[in-house]
């Protein structure tokens, strides 16, 4: 077995160090090896976007990331997304708008959402769809997943 | 996944003394789109893996009156925001903008792109039309190859032991360029490639003669392929649809497609001459002005 390296970086805000193998991937690490299960492995392979998290302020798929390449690197997982106990806005509109089934989809979501609005604080029905047309949602038709974020939008604007 | 070690050089040599010493079980990490969805699946096993995104060479954008040079490993989420590329190179943007998904483009790269050498890789007709130089470093130093000639087959290209991809250079587009690429898939998103076809044109000054063109396929041989015929037979030849119509037969006898899940044979050559021709009437307007990245955007049925 190779390796383990150990890795430092800045996740959720906070300096961390965690020793990983060079094969595994952010998803991998931030599951096993961190505690963070929020993240959720649908796909494995890029299709799916359950494992979404903020590398570095882009949108990336945390299974197509080896762990060793966040090194130096600033990482947010689904776990970062509220502040101070308080739901972040996206959360909260994904309760009220019943945006969810059964919630493996849910941290991919709202993770995107959060880069989307990042990016773009007021975004147009198109806008969200296109964002959001790599996360996949196998329960809820995505509808409702657009009317919550459509409603954070405008709520900022 | 099976285990592997993982470096991070930060020079071109180092870079190539890593993969030189790992062999053909040694391979460039760079937005691991690809390459670490075929290690996670077993179709391809490594000793070492080398993320060359700590080069800065491999990272650079340098755009300038001589031409666009585009480090190998940056991403398209990067050329997508950046307005210099979006005014200059237009069709490029074309591409980027559909290489999967938000946040495949946040990793994905053209130089990747390029070195995965899938024929129906979506940016290399692109640059094939935009006659791009692909530059490479190995252990004998530097060499530059021309887009058309980078792929050898699927999924294999010109890259020796050794060898990686450190950047990719665009001519400064001349006077009265054009360009632009499209592709046919049977859904809005998220999707390979059926057919792509891009296209070059360069006007003459009253932008009513075609002086030179270039026309290349994707997904209709086991390369991208680069269809000089078509092109050259549209050189010194007025904008006319009977003038695009002849490049356009000339693209679909050179397609030499094979039928699978995606497309038949003939589906596929039908497209070959409809996305030509489509692609050489964009490439015009861009050339006249008269059409914007945005406005293709919508036409690729992005936003």
């Amino acid at each position: 077995m190779a390796k383990r390296i150990a890795v430092e970086t800045t996740l959720n805000g906070e300096e961390t160090v965690f020793l990983c193998e060079p094969r595994q991937t952010l998803l991998e690490a931030l599951r096993d090896n961190l505690g963070l299960i929020g993240s959720k492995e649908g796909c494995g392979n890029g299709n799916c976007g359950a494992c979404n998290v903020i590398l570095d302020g882009v949108l990336v798929n945390s299974c197509l990331v080896l762990a060793p390449e966040i090194e130096g690197r600033s990482v947010v997982t689904i776990e970062g997304i509220a502040e101070d106990g308080v739901l972040h806005p996206l959360q909260q509109k994904f309760l009220e708008h019943a945006s969810l089934q059964c919630g493996i989809c849910t941290p991919g979501f709202i993770v995107s959402a959060k880069a989307l609005l990042d990016d773009n604080p007021a975004p147009n029905e198109y806008d969200v769809r296109l964002w959001l047309a790599g996360n996949l949602c196998r329960c809820t038709g995505y509808d409702k997943i657009v009317r919550a974020v459509l409603d954070v939008a405008e709520n900022d604007a | 996944m099976q285990a592997f070690d993982f470096v991070a050089p930060t020079s071109v040599d180092e870079a190539v003394s890593a993969l030189a010493a790992g062999g053909g079980r040694a391979r460039p990490l760079s937005g691991g789109t690809d390459l670490i969805a075929q290690l996670q699946e077993g179709r391809l096993a490594l000793d070492t893996v080398v993320d060359v995104k700590r080069i800065p060479e491999l990272m650079a954008i340098s755009i300038s009156d001589d031409g666009l040079t585009l480090g190998a490993s940056v991403a398209c989420q990067s050329i997508n925001a950046n307005q210099a590329i979006r005014d200059a190179y237009p069709a490029l943007i074309d591409s980027t903008h559909l290489i999967g998904g938000t946040q495949i483009q946040g990793r994905a790269s053209i130089g990747g792109n390029l070195c995965n050498s899938s024929p129906a890789a979506d940016s290399i007709p692109n640059l094939i039309a935009h006659s791009v130089t692909c530059h490479i470093a190995g252990p004998n130093g530097r060499r530059s190859v021309a887009a058309e000639d980078f792929c050898t087959g699927p999924g294999r290209n010109v890259l020796a032991n050794g060898e990686f991809l450190v950047a990719i250079e665009f001519p400064a587009p001349p006077a009265n360029f054009g360009a632009a690429y499209l592709r046919f898939i049977p859904r809005n998103e998220m999707d390979i490639a059926v057919v792509g076809a891009g296209a070059s044109v360069v006007l003459s000054d009253d932008k009513s003669t075609i002086q030179s063109a270039r026309v290349a396929l994707g997904a209709v041989a086991p390369t991208p392929l680069f269809v000089q015929e078509a092109g050259d037979s549209l050189a010194g030849q007025p904008v006319s649809e009977e003038t695009l119509a002849k490049a356009a037969d000339l693209a679909r006898e050179a397609a030499k497609p094979i039928s699978d899940m995606r497309g038949t044979i003939p589906q596929r050559k039908h497209l070959s001459a409809v996305l030509t021709q489509r692609a050489l009437r964009i490439a015009i307007d861009r050339a006249r002005g008269t059409k914007t990245v945005d406005e293709l955007g919508r036409l690729n049925g992005h936003g």
